[in-house]
């Protein structure tokens, strides 16, 4: 197990000034056994990164470490790095042991070790009556389930995921969700999981990597993330529904954006009087689309409260202390002093 | 739109379906039952006769393992002539798959300079049959002395433009992160090529042998401008050689050898008929 930390890592497509740069120095360090998740909207180039990491992709910029070895100009294999890929790159010829086995026949390990290794791998993944199928012969998530015994095996210093859950069904995604949780427990291995999806990312995350167009916007544990939001890109993208950013709602300083959560507005008697468009009701919870002035707001409210009506008028207060003040320009926070 | 079920229209369809058969399997029937009268009966009779003779065994003694028939004509063997023609074909059908297997690979999976033009350069030669650059190719076959062996019947055949491009084809629907994870698995280029992609390419490697065993089981010209020596004729030649070589045409002996030089071809196809089928239809990924 080791650390691994980026130091200020660029990614350029072409040469000179055509060249097209897709990640403009990313920073971080991971410690030992960190669960880290790297999420973004597609494009943002969180698998260029992570890719960049396994050796997939030449570093046009910075240094990437791993532990205390730069591994910059090592092969895949020689980085001591796992990976599981989106789509498993599960190879179909080989029987599921020979798949978990072949990085190791590679490295020629004595035949004994390979299968104490697989076996062990494979108990923990619940595959062990499967070992002499092939690839086709499995379900979705048992070739999910595979792909990461592929990596277990290897014991390596790090684990790359790249979104290795998105090609699985809602009820199996949340599943397995939680058994990576569990493995990342037993095993305790440096984790490095890229995903689109920021309930994934705020559920699996110990820290976490907002991307935005190769930019790291922001590094920071889930809750750091959630409650204060380091830009408006940030606040927008994580969290369902996203946060309400208003530019003229009564007491916005010019030049600033206001940002509040749908579930930090309150229903009461006074407050700002907004207009009501549409009501979902998502079971435990009611989402009110309504207008303040010029713009759209979402408030969320609990589905024992009394439901509005589209065209009704309400009165909405900000929860004191939950307010979030922007730069309109950079988008960038503004550090309030009220922050809890 | 739907199909219906009317009496007439199925017997339409079934005579036409019938009659293509027969146009195919009649000058093979016909080709038999010449081999099996006797040469004076396919002389004399006019129109030959449908029914099968009674010399079935004598004419195929006589084009397996040669000897002089009635007419005093000497025939020669035939089995020796198969041989070459198996190890003929053999050779074409396992080298066309092993340098385009190769040749494939490195156009799919290197970056190296002027690739697209290599590239392009092996394609063009699908415009240049062997018949075309014949001239030049015996040329070099002669004046590196291998006239008359096997390997100047069969090397000028390998190179395969159709066959490195069914191969690339193939390679390219392979997932690049197949090439990643053996990469991260620590498989170099050859271990990749020979662990991951041989398997893979098994089929349209059976498909492939089934085509390139005919083409160089059939080859004609090629054999015809390099082998002098009689020991080193395939079949296809024999068979030219038993209409022209005698006096006499012994009609029923070249008909058997015709049907025996299509036994090979005909069992590769029925031996290997369902890779065959699976190498062009489907891929296992």
């Amino acid at each position: 197990m080791a650390s691994l930390s980026l130091r200020n890592v660029v990614k350029r497509y072409g040469h000179g000034p055509k060249a097209n740069q897709v990640i403009h120095g990313v920073n971080a360090d991971i410690a030992d056994g960190e669960f880290i998740v790297i999420v973004g909207p597609s494009g943002c180039g969180k698998s260029t990164l992570l890719r960049m990491v396994a050796g997939l992709e030449e570093i046009s910029g910075g240094e990437i470490a791993i532990g205390a070895r730069v591994v910059n100009r090592l092969e895949p294999a020689e980085r001591d790095i796992a990976m599981v890929f989106q789509n498993y790159a599960l190879y179909p010829h080989m029987s599921v042991f020979d798949n978990m086995a072949y990085g190791l026949k590679i490295a020629k390990q004595p035949r004994d070790e390979i299968r104490a290794r697989v076996d062990k791998a494979a108990k923990i993944l619940e595959l062990s009556h499967l070992l002499e199928r092939k690839p086709r012969e499995l379900s979705g998530g048992q070739r999910q389930r595979v792909a990461m015994g592929r990596a277990i095996v290897r014991q390596p210093q790090v684990f790359l995921f790249d979104e290795p859950l998105s090609n699985l069904d809602a009820k199996l995604r949340a599943q397995t969700r939680i058994e990576i949780q569990k493995l990342h427990r037993e095993l305790g291995i440096t984790s490095l999981f890229v995903t689109h999806d920021q309930v994934e990312a705020m559920t699996l995350a110990q820290r976490m990597i907002v991307m935005n167009a190769g930019h790291m916007e922001q590094f920071g544990t889930p809750e750091e993330v959630y409650h204060t939001p380091a830009s408006t890109f940030v606040a927008s993208f994580i969290g369902s529904p996203p946060m309400n950013l208003l530019q003229h709602a009564p007491g916005v300083a010019p030049g600033q954006i206001l940002g509040i959560r749908p579930e930090h507005l309150d229903v009461g008697p006074d407050g700002w009087d907004v207009e009501v468009d549409t009501v979902e009701l998502l079971g435990a919870e009611r989402l009110v689309y309504a207008r303040l002035g010029d713009e759209p707001l979402i408030v969320r409210i609990e589905e024992g409260a009394p439901a509005p009506r589209s065209g009704e008028r309400l009165r909405v207060r900000p929860r004191p202390g939950r307010v979030h003040a922007f730069d309109a320009a950079s988008g960038k926070r503004i550090p309030t002093p009220a922050q809890p | 739109m739907m199909v219906e079920r009317r009496p007439v229209l199925d017997f339409v369809a079934h005579a036409v379906l019938v009659l293509g058969v027969l146009v195919i399997a009649f000058p093979v029937y016909l080709a038999f039952i010449a081999s099996t009268q006797s040469a004076e009966q396919i002389a004399s009779s006019h129109p030959l006769s449908l029914l099968p003779g009674t010399h079935f065994l004598e004419t195929y003694r006589l084009a397996l393992f040669g000897g002089k028939t009635h007419a005093g004509s000497t025939i020669a063997a035939g089995w020796p002539m198969l041989g070459v023609s198996l190890a003929m074909a053999l050779a074409i059908a396992l080298g066309k798959i092993a340098i385009s297997l190769l040749s494939a690979f490195a156009i799919v999976y290197f970056r190296f300079p002027l690739k697209n033009a290599v590239f392009w350069m092996i394609f063009i030669t699908l415009m240049l049959p062997v018949e075309v650059r014949i001239g030049p190719t015996y040329e070099v076959i002669s004046n590196l002395g291998m006239l008359n062996t096997y390997a100047g019947l069969t090397v000028p055949l390998i190179a395969s433009a159709t066959a490195t491009f069914l191969f690339r084809q193939f390679f390219l629907t392979v997932p690049d992160e197949m090439v990643e994870a053996a990469r991260i698995d620590g498989a170099g280029p050859m271990r990749f090529f020979l662990d991951v992609l041989l398997p893979l390419s098994k089929t349209t490697m059976a498909a492939l042998f089934v085509i390139q065993f005919i083409y160089g089981w059939n080859q004609y010209l090629w054999p015809l401008m390099v082998t002098t020596s009689e020991d080193m004729y395939p079949i296809v030649l024999g068979i030219k050689r038993a209409i022209f070589g005698e006096v006499y045409v012994e009609w029923n002996v070249v008909m058997a050898t015709a049907i025996l030089a299509m036994l090979p071809p005909a069992l590769v196809v029925m031996l290997m008929q369902k890779w065959f089928v699976k190498g062009l239809v489907d891929t296992e990924k």
